[in-house]
């Protein structure tokens, strides 16, 4: 009787603020098993599971109904810039990251606040790239990584700050950007600034204090296997930075890193393979020891980050089975690499868009050769090469479904650079380290060399049969593509960014556009699918800004005009009409 | 027992939500409608009215090494952007406790120069915040082609001799102004800035 008097004065003194709303749930609180095998009903980290599929099992929604999607509910986060985060569901509570540091959770099946966390960012600090890219859920707690280089915890069911942890020196321009990775009591974030000049890191916190667990470094330091590829102490500020979350095999309790490019960009004063930039990274999860790694840009000259992580597949290629490691690179190469045991050894590579760079591929051991002509440096003049800085696919991430066996990849075709002479740069703390003059590269983007007119084409949404090495099918834009994919069990992808603000929902299996609709703003946030009270909603972020504004810069210039595309966060959520 | 699961799950509250808890649940309830925790205010507020520059201040590059050096009318060379930050004479102190004190100044042919531009600049050298009012980097580019200055970060594009305008990108304000002239042949801060210099935080 008592617990019930309590009961109700909960009720009374609750009830102020808001409306009743429709019941939710207890908190479920995110355990490694549940991580290891999501129930399909939840989305509950950045790319639904560790292998790092972008995959939904639902199957309520499918190719038979999907025009009937309509919207069920939109919420305005507040925000401008890059909406990147995918909306993460846990039993019925959605969490979403913003630009400027915040996290809303909100109720998934009517879009009610719950709680709003933002966290005080520095006025003196610049923002290079304004976004945030989602939480990590772990036990009761929601982990976000900010701007200004912190790690918080946050109670799942108040948003009440647990505990706060600084990983980098924002004063340095060390900043994260990327959703964190939690597993095995483990928190773990890597530092975004490949062109302000950090030595990239993953770094693991304990999830109940906050305590560091262990740091890697992402460039190797004389005596460290790998130190011999950097002069002096070029690696100390040699970038490698981390933009994106590991993908985690827990049979073997690796976790796979994407690795940014080596600072900084002109190659002169770094001559060597500049270990381990431009990389997949195997990292034990328990002590963050390296165990592995595969490199795909040796002494990249082209800020061709390969910042996303592999994802983990086992599949068939070409007849023998692969533990798979799959990555499409900004190089504009599709990498399947064999993760068994404790390596990543190649298996196959092919270009997934046009490119004039890589000249050829060791089939043993996969290291490319550049083509010189197209490999920007010292006493070349302005030195012309495809992909583009932005690269076949930037950081936006790919997404693998089960059940067609097809590897969906957001791509960007026909588009190219130039860069001029390198300019002699030092690094100074706090400042850029590039090493181009700054209007050379807000111009740097050509179209393929000769041509005269835009290409018909740029942006693609393709699909990969990895089984043969073959493409499936290939759906393309008349610009160019920011847009995460999602895959589900009803045989569709869904995908947003196109400068027309669409969100899309394609045939799986044939690429068949079978459902869009405009939202407010243009959409380069990951999409995520999830169901409450037997109900399947497909939910996404709408918010254009950083990389993909930038790229429309480029794009505009050359064809000489200028495109707007409205920015401010919105939260989408869609179900079926009955 | 079924009105109690119905209430609490409104609040969101814990199920073992001790008064303490109840009171902060009501409490971060109300301060959500108020926009308590949208704490971030313009940049120059944080910066303590001591430290920021005064009339009569010279400038000095920012990467001078040794003694300050007052910048010069002849330091600076047509189109090529210098930063800077304030320089107390009296004190022998740089005023770069702050990035927010970042000058970037230009000179400029002066025929190119109208009236209003002239009052505020010094012998064609015109002085801006250094620092970009989207997110906060700093603007050392001058695009000789479009007559603007850019900023690497997002490409927001201003105008100097148009009072800092916004020419492009997703600066949300232009670049404030600081009134220089010339005293001797040294470059003076004649005025504050014209508004309040850095990134333009959304609430």
């Amino acid at each position: 009787m008592k617990g019930l008097m309590k009961g109700i004065a909960v009720c009374a003194v609750a009830v102020l603020p808001a409306a009743v709303s429709a019941a939710l749930g207890d908190y479920a609180p995110v355990t490694d098993a549940r991580l290891k095998n999501p129930e399909a009903a939840n989305w509950l980290q950045y790319r639904g599971n560790y292998s790092g599929w972008g995959y939904s099992p639902l199957s309520q929604i499918t190719d038979q109904n999907v025009g009937k999607l309509q919207l069920a509910w939109a919420f305005a986060t507040g925000q401008k810039e890059g909406h990147q985060s995918p909306p993460i569901v846990n039993n019925g509570y959605m969490f979403v990251t913003t630009p400027g540091a915040q996290v809303i959770a909100l109720e998934a099946k009517t879009g009610k606040e719950l709680w709003r966390y933002k966290k005080e960012l520095p006025g003196e600090m610049l923002q290079l790239h304004p976004t945030n890219r989602g939480v990590a859920l772990y036990g009761d707690k929601v982990y976000v990584a900010t701007i200004d280089a912190h790690l918080v915890a946050l109670d799942a069911k108040t948003g009440k700050e647990v505990w706060i942890k600084q990983v980098g020196d924002w004063k340095a321009l060390q900043y994260i950007t990327l959703a964190p990775l939690a597993a095995k009591g483990k928190i773990m974030v890597g530092s975004s600034g490949g062109e302000t000049g950090v030595r990239g890191f993953v770094a693991a916190f304990d999830a109940e204090t906050g305590n560091e667990a262990w740091r890697t470094y992402t460039t190797a330091a004389p005596g460290e296997p790998g130190g011999d590829t950097w002069p002096g102490e070029t690696y100390k500020n040699g970038g490698g930075s981390i933009w994106i979350t590991g993908s985690y095999d827990p049979d073997t309790n690796l976790a796979y890193w994407g690795t940014g490019n080596p600072a900084p960009w002109p190659t002169e004063g770094r001559k060597g393979d500049n270990l381990y930039t431009g990389a997949t990274i195997a990292l034990d999860v328990d002590t963050g020891a390296l165990k592995t790694y595969f490199q795909y840009n040796p002494n990249d000259a082209w800020d061709w980050d390969e910042v996303s992580a592999p994802l983990l597949i086992d599949t068939e290629v070409k007849g023998k089975k692969v533990k798979a490691a799959v990555h499409a690179g900004r190089n504009g190469y599709l990498w399947v690499l064999d993760r068994t045991g404790q390596k990543l050894n190649f298996v196959d590579a092919y270009p997934f868009v046009n490119n004039n760079t890589i000249k050829s591929i060791d089939p043993k051991t996969g290291r490319p050769t550049f083509a010189d002509e197209h490999r920007p440096g010292l006493g070349k003049g302005d030195v012309h090469f495809c992909p583009s800085l932005w690269g076949g696919k930037d950081w936006f991430p790919e997404a693998y479904n089960p059940k067609t066996g097809l590897l969906y990849v957001p791509a960007n075709n026909n588009l190219c650079a130039e860069l001029p002479e390198p300019e002699p740069t030092k690094y100074k703390k706090g400042d850029l380290y590039i090493g181009y003059p700054i209007e050379a590269i807000l111009t740097g983007l050509r179209w393929a060399k000769g041509a005269k007119d835009a290409p018909k084409t740029m942006g693609e949404v393709q699909a990969w049969d990895l089984k043969t090495g073959k493409q499936v099918w290939t759906h393309k834009y008349p610009t160019f593509n920011w847009g995460p994919l999602l895959t589900t069990g009803g045989n569709l992808v869904f995908g947003g960014g196109t400068n027309d603000r669409m969100f899309r929902a394609f045939n799986a299996s044939t690429g068949k556009v079978l459902w869009e609709t405009a939202t407010p703003s243009g959409v380069t946030g990951v999409p995520t699918s999830f169901e409450v009270d037997g109900e399947q909603y497909i939910a996404v972020q709408s918010g254009w800004g950083v990389d993909a504004q930038r790229m429309q810069g480029g794009v505009d210039r050359l064809l000489g005009y200028q495109t707007v595309v409205p920015q401010g966060g919105t939260v989408m959520v869609y179900k079926l009409t009955k | 027992m079924e009105q109690r699961e119905t209430c609490a799950r409104t609040a969101q509250a814990p199920i073992d939500a001790s008064r303490r808890k109840i009171f902060r649940i009501a409490a971060l309830g109300l301060a959500a409608g108020v926009g308590l925790h949208g704490r971030s205010a313009l940049a120059i507020e944080a910066v303590p009215e001591a430290l920021r520059p005064v009339v009569g201040d010279r400038l000095v590059e920012e990467d001078a090494e040794g003694e300050p050096v007052p910048l010069k009318l002849a330091d600076l060379r047509v189109g090529k952007p210098l930063l800077a930050f304030p320089f107390d004479t009296a004190s022998k102190k740089i005023r770069s406790e702050t990035r927010m004190n970042k000058v970037v100044l230009l000179r400029l042919p002066e025929a190119e120069l109208d009236a209003e531009t002239k009052a505020v600049s010094a012998g064609g050298v015109l002085a801006f915040s250094g620092v970009c009012t989207h997110m906060g980097c700093d603007i050392k580019t001058w695009m000789v082609s479009e007559k603007v200055f850019a900023c690497f970060c997002h490409g927001s594009k201003f105008r100097p001799l148009d009072h800092g305008s916004v020419a492009g990108g997703p600066a949300p304000r232009p670049l404030p102004v600081l009134p220089i002239k010339l005293e001797g042949d040294q470059l003076v801060i004649a005025g504050p800035f014209t508004a309040p210099p850095g990134f333009t935080p959304q609430a």
